[in-house]
């Protein structure tokens, strides 16, 4: 096959090089430019799409011998992601950046544009398991239960899964630094990269304010309707927050208080005791499965897995599809369930790897 | 590299000898370096006296610009002004913007043509508006990417009359076009070694003798105080070999350049007749190995790479350290749509281009082009799933719908 392979500069996407290569495929090597105006220098484990970072994954396609080069999908990048991440805040739900990156750009596209120059297939270096069983996709979750990424990739639909290559989801982390050290690889050693790449100093509230500018509401006592304070603005704030309220007086009771609740129209951030956060039912849009069957093909309800974020957020659940959407009732309750997250549904299966229903955007918890 | 230049430096490379030691060998090594001088003066119209050696044409053009805008303006605190084209290559635009950033230079960028031509009239108007104000003029010889020639005479001209030196980036002009420094009035001139079949990392900035220049680099002063730093002698004596041998050649090399050049234009325009050529379509007004194309519709990377593939190598416009194709600002500067800029290539001719790198060419444009337009096009498109089968299957490569395998 003729393979893209999308290179970070990180470990992974280097060592999914390395092995697409290996198994005989025709390799090509991408680089994207995802900012207007990259940074020269790698700062820690933050940000990404430095110079620095295009250097390194020109250096690993040099040692594997395939043609590299970059492209521009900045412009793209920040319509499809950047600006759907402030209009969400902005709404008052908590996206995914990481998720919509995978749907709109990875895996759409530079899926797009590598088809159209006659390549078969985009190569990343997921931890995810990927397979074709009797002509349908199957996705599931990586061998590496603390990396696996199904979460983000649970998004994308059958076509797009088709033409996707993870040959990294066997594979554990610590297995894929040691084959990067032994190829010679000069990123076997790079830190990981966390939170959100285009926000470099991990500054999310001052990143959006910056683009949003103030819009004061008040905070509230979701129980008792007592204005407890006031605040610059929703987007300041995520389901489940605890830190940085800006709450004077302590709650009478003594105990902490989280944020419940965003009201973008109002301005009101509702919040409240721990208790009140855990939700036990979610209701769930514009559903993606993965093989092309709603719950893998069952009719009526589904006992599964859902995870409602990349990490954590797991909980045995039974879904159901009521008029195109998704209803889960957790066996478990979950605290810090925002609209806009994704609900990822999980069949199951210690040996193969639990296998990926569908993905859904969540729009009411309760 | 051109064999003369391979050979000369090669029997360098196994002398020993540092051209400022006094002592034998150092004499040896001063007169390899002088007979260098002497070689390079004589090919390009200039005395010996006037050739400076430098690091390459990135040292020359920031020489040239820093150096002489410092020492006019020390002299004459009113001549703040530095003329430039807005096509130059970034070793003058970057010089010339630092100049204004941080050393109170204020720039009057000279417009060009829709051919990239920079004309008299208008190094005449930025002048006339105050000349005293005027440190200097730079427009280069002929530009890099679309291969216009600039009427670098009358400029230098215009700027002799006002008493303003003029600087002139020649990289590409010497062993391409008739270059005589004398006859051409300028009172500095780039010129850089791996673009004639050279060494890199070497060439020379050909510096008037009564022409003020401040030093970027202070040292030994090793080259007439302008400029020091131990001559890096194998690469002079290597520069010297191909600057003789390309200027004698030069000639017959642009008549079977030139000839080339026009059977790829018309090559390329009978197999993508919506092509459309950049630059002066005059023989006489361009460089004769340069052509380059506008491929509406398609990506400038994307066209790189399938061509890439297919064993051809051309340029988009400039990269950025990322390794980005930036849309040109030579072409942005000559007034072309940015989104036609992007999908614009340059394809360059030298000295060991033939007919068969055309026919190979002329061969694999055309599916090259309509594949690069689909890839465009699919940029545009929403979603994959959106793809109609009708496309995938006139697709060449077989396969496309054959699932991931690991």
């Amino acid at each position: 096959m003729r393979v893209l392979a999308a290179m970070s500069g990180g470990v992974d996407s280097a060592v999914a090089a390395a092995r697409a290569v290996e198994a005989g495929h025709e390799v090509v090597g991408v680089h994207l430019a995802l900012s207007a105006k990259p940074g020269t220098l790698r700062t820690g484990a933050r940000g990404c799409c430095t110079v620095e970072d295009a250097h390194d994954a020109r250096r690993a396609a040099d040692l594997l011998g395939i043609p590299f080069y970059v492209w521009d999908f900045a412009e793209r990048f920040t319509e499809e992601v950047v600006e759907d991440f402030v209009a969400e805040y902005a709404a008052g739900r908590t996206p995914n950046p990481c998720l919509r990156c995978n749907e709109r750009i990875k895996f759409e596209a530079l899926l797009d544009k590598a088809i159209a120059l006659g390549f078969d297939a985009v190569c990343t270096g997921h931890y995810a398991r990927l397979s074709t069983v009797d002509g349908e996709i199957e996705l599931r979750r990586s061998a590496d239960d603390g990396k696996d990424q199904s979460y983000v990739l649970a998004s994308l639909t059958t076509d797009q899964l088709r033409h996707a290559m993870f040959p990294l989801g066997d594979s554990t982390k610590t297995a894929v630094r040691a084959e990067a050290a032994e190829r010679g690889l000069g990123v076997a050693e790079k830190p990981d990269s966390h939170d959100i790449c285009f926000i470099p100093d991990g500054d999310t509230r001052k990143f959006l304010g910056d683009r949003l500018g103030e819009h004061a509401g008040l905070l509230v006592d979701d129980e008792t309707g007592a204005v407890l304070g006031r605040h610059a603005g929703v987007h300041g704030f995520t389901v489940g927050q605890r830190k940085g309220l800006g709450i004077d007086a302590p709650a009478p009771d003594g105990r902490p208080r989280y944020v419940l609740a965003l009201e973008p129209v109002s301005g009101t951030v509702r919040v409240g005791a721990a208790d009140r956060l855990a939700v036990d039912r979610i209701v769930a849009t514009r559903p993606v499965w993965p093989s092309g069957q709603p719950l893998g093909g069952a009719q009526g309800p589904v006992e599964c897995v859902a995870q409602v974020r990349a990490h954590g957020g797991i909980s045995p659940a039974v879904a159901e599809l009521v008029d195109g959407e998704v209803v889960v009732q957790l066996r478990e309750p979950l605290k810090g369930v925002a609209p806009g997250q994704a609900v990822a549904l999980y069949r199951t299966d210690a040996a193969a790897g639990d296998l990926v229903l569908g993905s859904a955007t969540i729009t009411t918890t309760g | 590299m051109l064999p003369e230049a391979v050979a000369a430096m090669s029997a360098a490379l196994s002398t020993v000898g540092n051209a400022s030691s006094l002592h034998t060998s150092g004499r040896r090594a001063r007169r390899a370096v002088e007979e260098a001088r002497e070689t390079i003066a004589a090919a390009l119209g200039a005395r010996p006296s006037e050739v400076l050696f430098t690091a390459g044409g990135t040292e020359s053009d920031n020489l040239a610009v820093k150096g002489i805008y410092w020492a006019r303006r020390q002299a004459d605190q009113r001549r703040r002004r530095v003329l430039a084209s807005a096509v130059e290559h970034h070793a003058v635009l970057d010089a010339v913007e630092w100049l204004a950033e941080h050393g109170g230079a204020e720039v009057t960028w000279l417009p060009t043509d829709a051919l990239g031509r920079v004309l008299p009239d208008a190094v005449e108007e930025a002048i006339a508006g105050d000349p005293d104000s005027v440190a200097l003029v730079t427009v280069m010889w002929a530009n890099n990417e679309v291969g216009t020639v600039n009427p670098v005479r009358e400029i230098a001209e215009v700027a002799a009359r006002h008493g303003i030196p003029c600087h002139t980036d020649a990289v590409q002009a010497v062993g391409s076009l008739p270059v005589d420094f004398a006859a051409s009035g300028a009172s500095a001139l780039t010129m850089t070694g791996h673009k004639l079949g050279g060494p890199y990392g070497v060439g020379v900035l050909l510096l008037g003798r009564d022409v003020p220049c401040t030093p970027l680099l202070h040292g030994g002063g090793q080259e007439r105080d302008v400029r020091s730093g131990t001559l890096d002698l194998p690469a002079i004596v290597g520069l010297a070999a191909a600057v003789r041998f390309a200027v004698a050649e030069q000639p017959r090399e642009a008549e079977r350049l030139a000839a080339l050049r026009d059977e790829l234009v018309a090559e390329v325009l009978r197999v993508v007749p919506d092509a459309h050529p950049n630059g002066d379509p005059d023989a006489n007004g361009r460089l004769p190995g340069n052509a380059h194309f506008t491929f509406p519709g398609c990506e400038g990377d994307s066209l790189l790479m399938l061509l890439d593939a297919k064993g051809i190598e051309c340029s988009t416009g400039s990269a950025c350290t990322a390794g980005v194709a930036q849309p040109s600002h030579v072409l942005l500067a000559m007034g072309v749509d940015p989104v036609l800029a992007r999908g614009s290539l340059r394809f360059s001719l030298g000295h060991t281009s033939t007919r068969s790198d055309v026919a190979a060419l002329a061969a694999a444009i055309g599916p090259v082009v309509e594949r690069a337009r689909r890839a465009g096009l699919a940029g545009l498109r929403r979603s994959v799933s959106e793809r109609s089968v009708n496309e995938q299957s006139v697709d060449e490569n077989a396969g496309v719908n054959r699932p991931a395998e690991v």
